[in-house]
């Protein structure tokens, strides 16, 4: 019934095999069990767009699509999303469900190290796929735990708010 | 910083998860969301040699309406709070609470049961298993069992919880069309932790408060029912006097910790006027 075998308390830190779809690719990493999925996606598979700040959950920079949904990378060890679908940045830049917000983002300076900003996308990404016309204050809820340090929030508050209100002109368009 | 090596193990059933507990002993923790369990491992306030991954335990997802209450799985996520129609409709409170909690993708992983194992006096929905009246399911090694939320909360991120048992649900009691609820909460920042909140449930008969239990958090070591301005509110109706009282009795109900950013002065003057707000929004029958 158990299925937990006592010889794996002597096996702390040895690396178990995972699987993943990462950006629509079945990917399999070797993963220690505290490694956590920024970790796995930054350093194993390479895919440096999703950044580390905090590591605590509180700065947002290391955002992802988890089975659909945006999680803190940061939040997660790579072994508990073994079998799941990740999307990052880089993927949902080549699918192009970005493309509007980015050019938004670049606009309007809504960015000025860009740090924060695969994080803010991601996030912003979620909310206009939930609410088709949120409210700069719904934005700004949304964006609540986001941190930017450089360029003051108002500029992404704009460019995600002009890209709402431009997919409703477009009869939701996309 | 990283967190110290430890075992995985992915659990499939509520006893695989309980067997693995007992045979690892203390160092062992569950996981669930790990929105609050990551960062302490990562800042190695913790450091468990075994993780059991409970979130793949069917038997504890799930909302269901069974008899008079709601059964709301341990696995419900804060999100779902929001989303899931049962809530919203028999457990209100809950609902008006869950948009409170952390960030929009905090509340897409953290889930409802861990938030409750924690029992971090700063947390919106313990306090609401207050004011609810909710009863914990446990399944531990010695058994199955419930407790009350009265009885459940023993100190600071103590709870009644023995080591290697696990919250399975808690149970709520339907929302009545005879009761109002209102909740809110003071912070600095929009999902940041508040300075205080504070969630009402209360029983009407005509514009008499029948029944009234008042939970606050962010006040103290545990989340805490204020009891003297329950007292001072049951059979009563509510106008201005009546909140008042209200109001004042807060001094014997709580006990704000010294902080020097927030002083206990302060903070019982916030608790006052938040009370104050919650008890008007229900006079007007919210
Ligand atoms: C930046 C940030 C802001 C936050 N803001 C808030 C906020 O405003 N309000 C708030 O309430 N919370 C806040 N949180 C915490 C968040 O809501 C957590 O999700 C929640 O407190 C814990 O739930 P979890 O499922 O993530 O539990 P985990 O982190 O997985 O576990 C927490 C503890 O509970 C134990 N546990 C988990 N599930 C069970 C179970 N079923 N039975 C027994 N033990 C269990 C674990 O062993 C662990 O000790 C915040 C977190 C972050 C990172
Ligand atoms: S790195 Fe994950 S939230 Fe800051
Ligand atoms: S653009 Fe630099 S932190 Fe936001």
């Amino acid at each position: 019934m158990s299925g937990f075998e006592d010889s794996l308390l002597d096996e702390v830190d040895e690396t178990v095999r995972i699987r993943l779809v990462v950006n629509g690719r079945k990917v399999v990493c070797e993963v220690a069990p505290r490694h956590t999925l920024v970790d796995c996606l930054r350093d194993t598979l390479e895919l440096t767009g999703t950044h580390a700040g905090c590591e605590m959950g509180a700065c947002g920079a290391c955002l992802v699509q988890l089975d659909g949904r945006a999680v803190h990378s940061c939040l997660v060890f790579a072994v508990q999303a073994d079998g799941a679908t990740v999307n990052t940045i880089e993927g949902l830049t080549e699918s192009g469900v970005l493309a509007e917000l980015q050019a938004e983002f670049h606009r309007r300076n809504a960015l000025q190290c860009g740090f924060c900003t695969p994080g803010m996308l991601v996030n912003a990404h979620e909310l206009l796929s939930r609410v088709a016309q949120p409210s700069r204050e719904e934005i700004r809820d949304a964006l609540s735990g986001n941190y930017c340090r450089c360029t003051g929030y108002e500029a992404i508050i704009d460019a995600i708010d002009t890209v709402a209100k431009a997919r409703s002109e477009n009869g939701g368009a996309t | 910083m990283k967190a110290k090596a430890f075992s995985y193990f992915r659990a499939a059933t509520i006893d695989q998860a309980l067997d693995a507990h007992a045979r690892a002993g203390d160092d062992a923790r569950f996981i669930a969301g790990g929105q609050s369990l990551v960062p302490a491992l990562s800042l190695r306030l913790q450091a468990p040699r075994l993780l059991i991954d409970i979130t793949h335990i069917n038997e504890l997802r799930g909302v269901t309406r069974e008899g008079g209450h709601l059964r709301i799985g341990a696995l419900t996520r804060h999100c779902e709070m929001l989303s899931e129609p049962l809530i919203a409709e028999f457990a209100p409170l809950l609902h008006a609470a869950a948009p409170f909690v952390a960030h929009p993708a905090i509340r897409n992983r953290g889930t409802f049961g861990g938030s409750v194992a924690l029992a971090d006096p700063a947390s919106e929905f313990p306090a609401m298993t207050l004011a609810l009246d909710a009863e914990i399911e446990i399944a531990g090694p010695s058994g199955r069992r419930r407790v009350k939320a009265d009885d459940f909360f023993l100190g600071l991120f103590e709870t009644a919880l023995q080591p290697g048992e696990l919250i399975t649900a808690v149970h709520v009691p339907l929302f009545r069309a005879d009761q109002r609820f209102a909740f809110d909460e003071l912070a600095r920042r929009r999902g940041d932790y508040a300075l205080v909140g504070c969630g009402i449930l209360a029983t009407f008969i005509d514009d008499r408060i029948d029944d009234i239990r008042i939970a606050f958090f962010s006040v103290g070591d545990t989340p805490t029912r204020a009891r003297s301005a329950e007292a001072a509110l049951i059979g009563k109706g509510l106008d201005a006097d009546r909140i008042a009282a209200a109001q004042a009795a807060l001094e014997g109900d709580l006990a704000p910790p010294e902080s020097d950013e927030v002083p206990p002065a302060m903070r019982l003057h916030l608790s006052r006027v938040l009370l104050g707000r919650l008890l008007g929004r229900l006079g007007e029958g919210s």
